[in-house]
């Protein structure tokens, strides 16, 4: 009965195993690649010039309508080792003390008008999405004339947010192109004799006017992905620290298991000689 | 004998002559006679004790720098807490993930009871003492998951009061009273936190007393269901027993140790638990005009939720919302008179035999089916399972009198092998 149990309990526990794994795909991307999926990338918060290169971002091109209204200068500064100094010289721009929260002066009602809907504060953005959807996010602006202020996006389709990020970025438009296939077993198909893809014609496509961004591809990449780095990291600034006053916790209760087992064992002892 | 032993000993008189502290430790510790043969499953009635530990310290100290007096009050308090509040963000996951651990060792100290007969006679009122404790307990949890303020606060309140209106007749005045408002507003959130903070905990430990003085006056079940207390030595102990303390205690000490492991690994270093324990809706503030376009409660009311869904026939003209939610209710409900339902001469599924052990395996399999479907959004084949399981729910309480009193069981023995 107990092994009965033992695997009842099991069986309980590999239920909840499976529906952990169906929830981490909570946040589709939209119509991103056809199928929604978000960019598979992992983020790292001990990389402290990536956050660094993020904030840098954050200040430049987000605080001007978005706030991290949970989130302050110098909590930041401290964890991520930046110099107080610099942090007033470089990412504060309103003149706002180092230990006020990260917000702008923009009206509700004002944001209303412009935008439709006030821009959403972003600082737990990453945990009700995800840091992977933000990041795919930011990839998947193209230009829309259709739309009031000429921008579109594939994971968040008729956002009201303009391309901030345009200038960096460049133009992304959407094309017809040749684009490769895949075969039933995920790869990618060719010609059998010649090697050479097999391509069928798509409209559409995301292709970035060459020559109009400041930053090619791979560094546009590197930047969306510390934009998204940092608000990952603002969404749970004690994160590491959860993380290393864990790790301590779980080595005081082994040591405390095995300090209860030992004393356990003597009395059972005394169970056994009445017995 | 020394001084000092002596003033002791006359301290204790003094004391015991005004409050029975030396009786009542013999009573229920050192001279409590435990079943000298438990199993592990008899460990999840100390856990709950253990975690409902955890959700007073962890709650009063979130109490402290909570505010609900205002709607965006609630939200942001929260984030403060979790950022700026000395270590807020451990008193916060405690809390949320000893939401979570309650229920999971409450459902497995209640499976235990199903697995070895608890609730038979003489123990009837320790399981219906503890079929309240887990009402009341639906009712802290659902309280509580309104406070944070998050759109799943919000709208999962939404849902579940909005079930009362379907009550014929007064069913729109009382939604009204238990909101205090037109809609789901700062009055709702400052009742419920009331509620939650001071009468439902004081319920709760009011109801835990009588658990255990109930079950302490009947004595502990045992995996075997032998009586001990059939076979007693000369002074009226049963053979088949010992202290609780020492010998209980520390096994109970060492498994606690074990769970808090399991707890701490979730509190540290999944607090969200893949979004089970905290819904990624709920970190956006509560919005009443964006409705969001997946409504799912929390795991461990998933499986009532489901079969809240599955009932879509209005009947006798009224609307199907009625209907499911009276058979949300008997689904609880039915729980309590499982005494009288067990007609089996054998408290133990280790001496019954082959119906006794499919049906309790089909009800394991419904409620888990039914928890699994209360989370995803109703499809046509969902619903169709959401019935099924319902069925297979109910059946193995409404066939109990007759497969428990038709099978063969095996004997019991006199006492522990």
């Amino acid at each position: 009965m107990m092994r009965a149990g033992l695997l009842l309990l099991l069986a309980a526990l590999t239920q909840l195993g499976a529906l952990s794994v169906h929830a981490a795909v909570s946040a589709p991307c939209g119509t991103w690649k056809g199928t929604g999926e978000c960019e598979d990338v992992s983020f790292d918060m001990s990389d402290r010039a990536s956050l660094q290169r993020g904030a840098a971002l954050f200040m430049n091109y987000c605080l001007g309508c978005h706030t991290t209204r949970y989130a302050r200068y110098e909590r930041f500064a401290e964890d991520v080792g930046v110099d107080i100094d610099l942090l007033k010289e470089h990412l504060i721009f309103d003149g706002s003390q180092p230990g006020s929260l990260i917000v702008n002066g923009m009206k509700v009602a004002d944001a209303k008008k412009w935008f439709g809907a006030p821009p959403p504060d972003l600082s737990l953005i990453t945990r009700a999405r995800s840091p992977q959807w933000l990041y795919t996010y930011l990839l998947a602006f193209y230009r829309d004339e259709t739309r009031p202020l000429g921008h579109n996006n594939r994971v968040f389709p008729n956002v009201g947010m303009p391309h901030v990020l345009e200038e960096l970025q460049g133009v992304q438009r959407q094309v017809c192109a040749p684009v490769r296939t895949y075969a039933e077993n995920g790869g990618v198909r060719r010609d059998p004799l010649t090697r050479e893809l097999i391509t069928e014609e798509s409209c559409d496509v995301l292709q970035v006017d060459a020559g109009t961004g400041m930053m090619g591809e791979t560094e546009y990449r590197q930047a969306a992905y510390d934009l998204a780095n940092y608000l990952h990291y603002t969404a749970e600034p004690y994160r590491s620290q959860r993380i290393s006053v864990g790790i301590y916790v779980v080595f005081y209760l082994l040591l405390l298991i095995v300090i209860l087992w030992m004393l356990n064992r003597e009395f059972q002892k005394d169970v056994a000689d009445k017995h | 004998m020394s001084a000092i032993a002596a003033w002791s000993r006359s301290a204790m008189d003094w004391l015991n002559d005004r409050l029975p502290v030396t009786h009542v430790w013999q009573r229920h510790m050192s001279k409590y006679p435990a079943p000298s043969r438990l199993n592990f499953w008899y460990y999840f009635g100390m856990f709950s004790m253990v975690v409902l530990v955890i959700q007073l310290v962890s709650g009063v100290w979130l109490l402290m720098s909570y505010n609900s007096s205002t709607v965006t009050g609630a939200f942001s308090s929260i984030e403060y807490i979790m950022r700026d509040v000395e270590l807020g963000w451990l008193l916060r996951y405690m809390h949320s993930t000893g939401a979570s651990a309650f229920f999971a060792v409450v459902y497995l100290h209640m499976l235990r009871g199903l697995l070895y007969g608890s609730y038979r006679r003489p123990r009837e009122l320790v399981w219906i003492i503890g079929m309240a404790i887990y009402v009341v307990l639906m009712a802290e949890g659902f309280l509580g998951y309104v406070l944070p303020w998050g759109q799943m606060s919000y709208w999962g309140a939404q849902v579940i009061v909005s079930l009362f209106g379907a009550i014929p007749v007064v069913g729109e005045d009382l939604v009204t009273w238990i909101r205090g408002d037109f809609l789901i507003s700062g009055i709702t959130l400052t009742r419920f936190t009331a509620l939650h903070v001071v009468l439902l905990p004081l319920v709760l430990i009011f109801l835990v007393f009588l658990h255990i003085v109930a079950l302490h006056e009947v004595g502990s079940g045992n995996p075997d269901g032998i009586d001990i207390k059939r076979h007693t030595d000369a002074d009226g102990v049963p053979l088949d027993s010992i202290p609780f303390y020492p010998y209980k205690v520390l096994p109970n000490l060492l498994a606690t140790a074990v769970f808090l492991l399991v707890f701490c690994v979730i509190m540290f270093f999944l607090p969200e638990a893949g979004g089970y324990f905290l819904e990624h809706a709920n970190f956006e503030e509560a919005n009443p005009l964006k409705t969001p376009e997946h409504i799912a409660p929390v795991w461990y009311y998933t499986p009532f939720y489901a079969m809240l869904r599955a009932v879509t026939y209005p009947l006798f003209g009224i609307d199907a919302k009625f209907w499911g939610l009276v058979v949300m209710a008997a689904a609880i409900a039915i729980l309590f008179i499982m005494p009288w339902l067990d007609r089996s001469p054998v408290a133990s599924i280790r001496y019954r035999s082959w119906p006794s052990k499919l049906a309790l395996g089909v009800f394991i399999v419904s409620f888990l089916l039914l928890g699994y479907l209360g989370v995803q959004p109703v499809t046509e084949l969902y619903s169709l399972l959401a019935r099924v399981g319902t069925v297979l729910y109910f059946s193995y309480f409404v066939l109990m009198p007759f497969y428990t009193s038709w099978e063969k069981v095996k004997p019991v023995p006199e006492r522990f092998e």
